[in-house]
């Protein structure tokens, strides 16, 4: 892949149906969201239509404080797709609202990532205009 | 009508064909030599066949197959989901069909051409929005396109928690390349491996680098499963399979279970395992070698915990002092694994463990084997099968 043409490219885009289209409309606009059970309140991550503790069809959206730690982590070298960004750092959030969400952290060298540090969300915007929640280090 | 599949069919047949990095024929034609080849070993007719069993990624259908070898009237047909985590569960099938008079003679395949075709490791796309594929969503639109990077997730949580090293993995890759060194079939054929090589590699999706990655591989490998009964009289000492089961358990995602509270077990293999000793009336220490699912070097480690080897934690000590070695506690992948003789999606791991349980390993371990423990995939939906000497 020529240089020009991954600086060109975009990242790969979620397909969307009605079980997750919400969530990336509410990154659209700025927020992280969580999938509550109308029913029994169960929060739940990766949405899903149903809720596994009730079986209720009804849930609401809440949006999430964006504070949590890094539950695990991994750094992607090897193979470099177009519309990626490496060496990429992927990471696993615990949320403060208790559920755990699969992201980006920015804005960090890859040394300085570890288990258990506090992160902060963001929303980024690529150069197509295509938003996604991603994560700092607290305080940075 | 049996209420148990214990010890009710066994592997008759094995079948392989030349693994490579480019066949240039066919999938199908890899399929046909396989199944061939297993029916050959087995004394027993293509014509024979009744019964195909492949799995949902395998291009071949089974009545393409069936037609390729000259098979007749099929009566039972299936294929199994989930990539590796179908590989026992084809062998589960077959026995569950031979044991309820479905089909007499069954031949599980898995021919691909995963390096010069449609590589696995090549991520996922697809038009149709499935569950599956937004399942897949929240992965690919964060660039975790390929499975070294779903796994890793999971091995760098579990390695921190316990203090695995590089240099387990490391241990894994180096023991089963030993094994391979001895194995013309196998990628790692002649190519010794050493651990100062092993940690000079840069990481490819940390803490994984290359030699913890299975190999890319052209290849097919069948089995040929039947009755107990009939298996005696044939013309090979059979594989009796004294358990099998596949497992799935609560909160599984396919290669990404990240949600369950504990991160540092596999489940679904502690599912499999409780099954597959319950069904047998054996236990770990009744297991005298095995081929456990090795698409990572870290998926040895986690599962040597999960049938109950060791303890939570400890699977790194038994690495360390040589029990996956051909004169250690559990020789495991003696033919080089996934990891080291090729990737035919685990169907070459249970061909080996038939190989184990009739002594005909290019690798047979000094001691007596009379029962064998094989595993499907890793992170997936799965299974596990007990293969005892008849």
């Amino acid at each position: 892949m020529e240089a020009n043409a991954l600086a060109d490219a975009s990242r790969i885009k979620p397909p969307l149906n009605p079980d997750n289209a919400w969530w990336w409309e509410m990154a659209d606009a700025g927020k992280l969201g969580i999938q509550r059970c109308s029913a029994c309140q169960t929060l739940r991550h990766p949405p899903r239509p149903m809720c596994g503790e009730c079986r209720s069809l009804e849930w609401e959206a809440v949006e999430a404080s964006g504070r949590g730690t890094i539950c695990s982590y991994t750094v992607l070298t090897y193979p470099q797709f177009p519309g990626y960004q490496y060496p990429l750092i992927i990471v696993l959030v615990d949320l403060e609202e208790g559920t755990r969400l699969t992201s980006q952290l920015v804005d960090c060298d890859p040394a300085d990532v570890d288990f258990d540090l506090p992160v902060q969300m963001s929303i980024q915007q690529d150069p197509d205009g295509f938003k996604l929640p991603v994560f700092r280090l607290a305080g940075r | 009508m049996p209420v148990s599949l214990k010890d009710e069919a066994a592997i008759a047949g094995i079948g392989v064909t030349e693994f490579s990095k480019a066949s240039g024929v066919s999938e199908l034609n890899l399929a046909a030599q396989c199944v061939t080849a297993a029916c050959e070993d087995a004394g027993i007719a293509p014509s024979e066949l009744d019964g195909f069993v492949s799995y949902t990624l395998d291009s071949s259908d089974e009545i393409e197959v069936a037609r390729a070898v000259g098979a007749g009237d099929l009566t039972f047909f299936s294929k199994i989901n989930y990539g590796g985590g179908a590989a026992v569960g084809t062998i589960a099938q077959a026995a569950m069909a031979v044991a309820t008079g479905q089909a007499k003679n069954v031949v599980c395949y898995r021919a691909m051409n995963g390096r010069s075709g449609k590589r696995m490791g090549q991520g996922v796309s697809g038009d149709i929005v499935t569950s599956d594929l937004v399942h897949w969503s929240w992965y690919m639109t964060y660039g975790m396109l390929i499975p070294g990077s779903w796994i890793a997730m999971i091995a760098h949580k579990y390695m921190h928690r316990y203090g695995v090293t590089r240099e387990d993995l490391g241990r894994v890759a180096i023991s089963q390349r030993n094994y391979a060194l001895n194995n013309p079939r196998a990628a790692g054929y002649g190519k010794p491996l050493d651990m100062q090589t092993y940690l000079a590699r840069d990481p490819i999706a940390y803490p994984l680098c290359l030699y913890d990655f299975c190999q890319e591989t052209d290849g097919g490998c069948a089995i040929l499963v039947t009755s107990s009964e009939r298996a005696r009289d044939l013309r090979t000492r059979p594989a009796v399979i004294r358990a099998v089961t596949q497992a799935s358990s609560r909160g599984q995602e396919q290669m990404t279970s990240y949600y369950r509270d504990q991160m540092d077990t596999l489940p679904e293999m502690e599912l499999a395992a409780s099954r597959v000793y319950a069904m047998s009336g054996l236990g770990p220490d009744a297991i005298d070698a095995a081929c456990l699912y090795d698409a990572f070097t870290s998926e040895i480690i986690m599962q040597l915990e999960s049938f109950g080897f060791c303890g939570a934690g400890e699977g790194k000590e038994l690495v360390r002092d040589g029990a996956l070695d051909i004169d250690g506690r559990l020789p495991n992948n003696t033919h080089g694994g996934l990891l080291s003789e090729g990737y035919i999606h685990g169907m070459n791991n249970i061909a080996e463990a038939v190989r184990l349980v009739r002594g005909e390993s290019v690798n047979q371990p000094p001691k007596s084997v009379e029962h064998v423990l094989v595993s499907s995939g890793v992170g997936v939906p799965t299974g596990a099968m007990i293969l005892g000497a008849a």
